[in-house]
């Protein structure tokens, strides 16, 4: 959410929002050091929260160096040696958005040191899975990754961004899967339905997107009528909409919303 | 939903997209120069439509994906365009 305007927070309370869930995430330009990190972490994590309080969202967050900046392995071990001192602020729900990007060996080596600082602090893991032509392939070595990583509990992790050729990859490995809704690119309310058609509700679910780019912060309120179009009950949008990312981010201890 | 509740609630949508799918192959066929690798991917998920596989979107995905195993050895930018340009040699 740092990137959007306030409007956005209005909206998105106005829609029965709950929370925000905001991962650490590449500013559309490359940050020139650690301490830059260090500021953006000091953002997500202190004064984010304080403004999304003003329009009553709880706000939590994930913290990493985004795999669009891991070609750089030194910049990646100093931002990496900072994350531990943030890692009990009362909003941070675990490790994210890692990932890969355009799947190069430097971007694997980054995304294993992440694997590694999520396992030693025992925190819950959100990946990104890369754009278009990158997906499948980067979906295969992420899963290889953490498949690898025997501290690593399959059931704490979400792999994000899963599309029709990914979706069961990521369940069928025990993971989490998370459909992102975007009007360009990644999956739209339609095909979301669709793959929930084939693969169910367990261990599912689906997010905005809130970042500079082209996205709409309000795209799961919209799935959720495209689903009442498709003629699903309440209970089932509550469960994909609702329940499934709760279940999921309730397994970190610093989840918690206010009774309603 | 039935297939007569599906075609009544996407039909005019989808209508709609594969008409901007002509326009647009009608635009590139139009223009001049030569076309790329993203054509060549493009024009071969066309196909899919029209074949008998019951997971159209999922093939038509996995048509533009790079279908390698092996990590790059440098990412040169950042972007992805849409469709596998097949290996580049570093």
């Amino acid at each position: 959410m740092v990137s959007r305007t306030t409007d956005d927070y209005i909206k998105m309370v106005t829609a029965g929002c709950a929370a925000v869930c905001e991962p650490a995430f590449w500013a559309g330009f490359d940050r020139s050091s650690a301490q830059g990190f260090y500021d953006y972490f000091c953002q997500l994590t202190e004064h984010e929260p304080k403004r999304a309080a003003k329009f009553g969202l709880p706000h939590f967050t994930w913290l990493c160096i985004n795999p669009k900046e891991s070609e750089d392995v030194k910049l990646a071990e100093d931002v990496l040696a900072i994350i531990p001192q943030f890692l009990d602020k009362p909003n941070v729900l675990g490790i994210g958005e890692i990932g890969l990007n355009k799947n190069s060996r430097n971007e694997l080596k980054v995304l294993e040191m992440h694997v590694d600082l999520a396992a030693r602090h025992n925190q819950l893991i959100l990946v990104h899975t890369p754009h278009l032509e990158d997906k499948l392939k980067g979906t295969k070595l992420i899963i290889d990754v953490l498949k690898n990583d025997k501290r690593i509990q399959p059931e704490r992790c979400i792999i994000d961004h899963v599309e029709e050729h990914t979706a069961k990859l990521a369940h069928d490995a025990g993971f989490w899967a998370g459909m992102t809704l975007y009007p360009e690119t990644k999956c739209t309310a339609a095909r979301a339905i669709d793959i929930l058609e084939y693969y169910g509700t367990d261990r599912i679910w689906m997010n905005s997107a809130c970042d500079w780019g082209i996205s709409v912060p309000l795209a799961v309120p919209y799935a959720a009528l495209e689903m009442r179009k498709r003629g699903y009950s309440a209970d089932w949008i509550d469960k994909v909409v609702y329940q499934n990312p709760i279940a999921f981010m309730k397994q970190s201890p610093r989840f918690n919303l206010p009774e309603s | 939903m039935n297939k007569q509740q599906l075609m009544d609630l996407y039909f005019l949508d989808a209508r709609a997209r594969l008409i901007d799918i002509a326009a647009f192959l009608d635009r590139i066929e139009r223009a001049e120069g030569t076309e790329d690798f993203r054509m060549v991917a493009f024009r071969k998920a066309v196909g899919v439509l029209s074949a008998g596989n019951k997971q159209k979107a999922r093939e038509v995905l996995m048509s533009f994906s790079d279908p390698t195993d092996k990590p790059i050895e440098k990412a040169h930018s950042k972007g992805a365009c849409g469709a596998w340009p097949g290996e580049v040699k570093s």
